[in-house]
């Protein structure tokens, strides 16, 4: 059975803490619940996106500065 | 050669004030968008609409090149940049003029002279107008550094020479702290920015920020008064008026004399902002910048002075010299503008898009609302959060204040979270009643204050 780690808000997702940094997750590594696996930007403010779920990502659902609404998958776990 | 095709590089309420004024003037007009504002109001208001590109601000609005695009593909003959993206931008505006189209603004050479935040300080000084005691010009060694943040005393304040509107900024409060924060502050400052340049200026405590408008067309500049911006959260303004209840009628002559000297001096084109911190326990004014631009509280200066600052604008890039002399501009009454955001004042300011379910709007005398919502249209959450301007006259500050909490009792924004308790909530405080407020005096205020701010709690 597949998860997913869904965006809370409306915005722009960012898999870095910044352009020229690395994703704070890859596909492969491992989340555990309260990890930071992105970032959403609303409105000019930046929200950190928690793992709720805890699980092996097997993809990304959203890319990098990706527009995404409230409740899209970001993150598929396994 | 007057303007015949106008485009709108920008979006939001400012994008709808724009097409407004060009309209009144006879002026066709281009609206570029992104693919999340294809339903504004600025969209269907346009005689044409061209999309420039996908959400994300860095791909649409600020893409230079598919701005620049559409302009020439629409035939239009004109920019006008609004504020914010790229009307600061001295390249576009090179690029503008290189492609044969009229920039509504000042020459890019004013733009870069101002965008430099020492250059424009060395300018200011250089027309005999005070600046913030500090370095003269760019801190070039460490050492001296020293001595001069000694000599002004401590705490100083270490900025970007590329920075502004409140960026770039850090205070260092003794010696040990303004050692290590220099190379810090350079650093980001180069990452921030790409030019590591840094200046240091005294802290003025409870200075009160005050700015005067300016006109000018190249030859001749008249200044519009002064509004007061005091009341800011996060150095952003929250609540602001015309003129400043603060200033005395000869301090007045002297602040706004001062702007118009410095804008003679750069022999500055179009609309701007000087903007001054003012102490009233010395009587102090000093210059800190100016903005290149039309602002978001231009409306204050307008309804004080009945002269439509982006008509003028307009006018002014179409060739005509300016349109009245200094003695035909009159302050009259008093003005007040707030800005109504899509954030939640109660759950520390969180922002909530989302579709207006439903929309009552403001009226009656001196009443005016500057939006770009509707019924029915849903506020991306891409971009800024301010939904619009509620803006009041009055024959004085404090009816002014009395007839803003009138007109915000009737605003009615359905379904978003929005600023107006916050507004509420002032425009009853026993301080912002007798204007007794500096640039630090929203902040501790929102923190006693936080359980005045529930929408609920407001609804009569």
């Amino acid at each position: 059975m597949s998860k997913q780690i869904l965006s809370p808000l409306p915005g722009t997702f960012y898999s870095k803490p910044a352009p020229d940094q690395p994703q704070f997750k890859s596909v492969g590594d491992a989340v555990a619940v309260g990890d930071v696996i992105g970032l959403i930007e609303v409105m000019k403010s930046f929200h950190e996106v928690v793992a709720d779920q805890a699980g092996t990502i097997t993809a990304f659902a959203a890319e990098d500065e990706e527009p995404v609404m409230a409740g899209q998958a970001l993150i598929e776990l396994s | 050669m007057p303007i015949k095709k106008l485009l709108i590089a920008n979006r939001g309420e400012i994008a709808v004030r724009i097409i407004r004024a060009a309209q009144e003037l006879g002026i066709a007009t281009v609206q570029v968008h992104s693919a999340a504002d294809t339903e504004s109001l600025a969209v269907m208001m346009a005689d044409e609409a061209v999309l420039i590109g996908p959400p994300m601000a860095s791909k649409s609005y600020l893409n230079i090149a598919n701005v620049i695009k559409a302009a020439v593909d629409t035939g239009a003959d004109a920019v006008h940049p609004g504020y914010g993206f790229l009307a600061e931008n001295a390249d576009f505006a090179d690029a503008v003029e290189a492609a044969g189209l009229i920039w509504v603004g000042p020459k890019g050479a004013s733009i870069r002279v101002m965008g430099d935040k020492v250059a424009a300080r060395v300018a200011a000084q250089a027309a005999g107008v005070p600046v913030v005691p500090g370095s003269n010009g760019r801190i070039e060694d460490l050492a001296i550094a020293r001595g001069i943040a000694q000599d002004i005393g401590f705490p100083v304040m270490i900025k970007a020479a590329a920075g502004g509107g409140g960026r770039g900024i850090r205070i260092a409060h003794d010696l040990e702290e303004f050692e290590r924060l220099m190379p810090q502050a350079s650093a980001e400052a180069k990452a921030a920015f790409g030019d590591g340049g840094l200046y240091m200026e005294k802290v003025i405590e409870r200075a009160r920020h005050i700015e005067v408008q300016i006109l000018g067309d190249g030859n001749n500049v008249i200044h519009c008064f002064e509004r007061e911006c005091s009341l800011q959260r996060r150095r952003q303004k929250v609540w602001e008026e015309a003129p400043s209840a603060a200033l005395p009628q000869a301090m007045r002559d002297q602040l706004c004399a001062s702007a118009v000297a410095l804008a003679k001096a750069v022999q500055y084109r179009g609309a701007g902002t000087l903007e001054y911190l003012y102490d009233d326990a010395s009587g102090q004014f000093y210059f800190i910048e100016m903005n290149t631009r039309i602002q978001v509280e231009h409306p204050v200066t307008e309804m004080i002075t009945g002269v439509d600052l982006v008509r003028e604008m307009l006018r002014i890039a179409g060739g005509e010299p300016l349109r009245y002399s200094q003695d035909q501009i009159r302050l009259n009454g008093h003005a007040i503008e707030v800005r109504i955001c899509a954030e939640d004042p109660a759950q520390g300011f969180k922002p909530g898009p989302g579709t207006v379910t439903s929309l009552k709007v403001p009226g009656g005398p001196g009443v005016r609302f500057d939006t770009m919502l509707y019924a029915g249209y849903t506020v991306p959450p891409f971009y800024d959060s301010l939904l619009g301007k509620l803006i009041v006259w009055d024959e004085n500050r404090a009816a002014a204040i009395g007839r803003m909490a009138r007109a915000l009792g009737e605003l009615d924004v359905g379904g978003l979270p929005t600023t107006k308790p916050l507004h509420q909530a002032l425009a009853q405080d026993a301080d912002v009643l007798a204007g007794a407020f500096h640039t630090r005096w929203l902040e501790p205020w929102l923190e006693q204050n936080s359980h005045k701010l529930d929408e609920e709690s407001k609804t009569p």
